[in-house]
């Protein structure tokens, strides 16, 4: 393959595969909204709140979803040192603070008119998520503090790991601590939804997780190229750096 | 706050957030492919020439 003139570069992450995911989500994206307000039925105890399980639900498979890949990826910074996967890591990290931010957020929407509350300490699952977030919002913090880049890894893969230990306490925290706990059991596998709720259900962890692998390509995208930005100021500053040196030795040459 | 309420501020600030954040990253790599040197965008330009 030649190299291609600058003119033929893209100044952008796009690519034909982001572009293809990127219109797959929005139109399940139009799919999930026209079936969670107007398809799926009501529910008998909760009638119109029921449908905010559309987006509660799929963020929260996300969050462990992205979290699980970060913990894969430290794993494979700390055996490999392969910066592939800490990009990986990075990314996936950052993307699940968002979901797991949306689903505390969409949780406690959904709590009020449901449990007449936002928000009790009390329940094992809400403050676990809430531990969750806290300790990958710390992963970011390590990650922007600077530094080599190769230490910064190391910290923060562990940091991932640590908190990745919460992630099956998060998830069985309802079978667990069940009498600790607002929450029902898993709303997938207990076999209580209905047909077109269930299937609105799994279409929005389909279209999250579509969401998830096109946003989650540019952002590896992303942070490759200010990868390789760091690199190329450094490589600037070291020619500076010897231009220096030879210009002193020549004048003391003098 | 009414059930529809509840249903707007939820889905609102889930499909906002995702989209904010989409925008910021997309953003962020329109910046910072610009300042790369375009023989270092190596799997940018082997994805589109390929």
């Amino acid at each position: 393959m030649t190299t291609p003139a600058s003119s033929e570069v893209p100044v952008h992450t796009g690519s034909t595969t982001t572009r293809l995911l990127g219109i797959a989500v929005l139109v399940g994206l139009v799919a999930l909204i026209l079936l969670g307000f107007f398809g799926a039925p009501k529910d008998d105890e909760q009638a119109d709140a029921v449908r905010l399980i559309f987006v509660h639900v799929p963020s929260a498979f996300l969050t462990y979803a992205a979290f699980s890949v970060t913990a894969v990826g430290s794993v494979m910074w700390l055996w490999k040192r392969s910066v592939w996967w800490d990009l990986v890591a990075h990314g996936s990290a950052e993307i699940g603070v968002v979901f797991c931010s949306l689903t505390l957020f969409t949780g406690s929407v959904w709590g009020r008119p449901t449990w007449n509350t936002y928000w009790d300490w009390g329940d094992v699952r809400l403050v676990t998520t809430l531990i969750l977030l806290l300790l990958m919002v710390g992963y970011l913090a390590v990650r922007s503090m600077g530094g080599d880049d190769s230490a910064v890894a190391t910290r923060s893969a562990i940091v991932a790991l640590i908190a990745a230990v919460n992630l099956p306490i998060v998830n069985r925290s309802v079978e667990w601590w069940f009498d600790r706990t607002l929450h029902q059991k898993s709303s997938l596998t207990d076999g209580n939804l209905e047909d077109l709720t269930l299937f609105t259900l799994l279409l929005g962890v389909v279209v999250w997780s579509l969401f998830y692998v096109w946003v989650m390509i540019h952002r590896f995208r992303v942070g490759w190229l200010e990868r390789e930005l760091r690199f190329g100021d450094l490589d600037l500053a070291l020619a500076q750096r010897r231009a220096e040196a030879h210009t002193i030795n020549d004048g003391g040459d003098r | 706050m009414t059930h529809l309420g509840y249903l707007l501020v939820g889905w609102g600030v889930s499909l906002g957030a995702l989209g904010l954040y989409a925008v910021r990253v997309m953003q962020r790599g329109r910046r910072a492919a610009a300042r790369v040197p375009a023989d270092r965008r190596r799997w940018l330009a082997a994805e589109e020439t390929s």
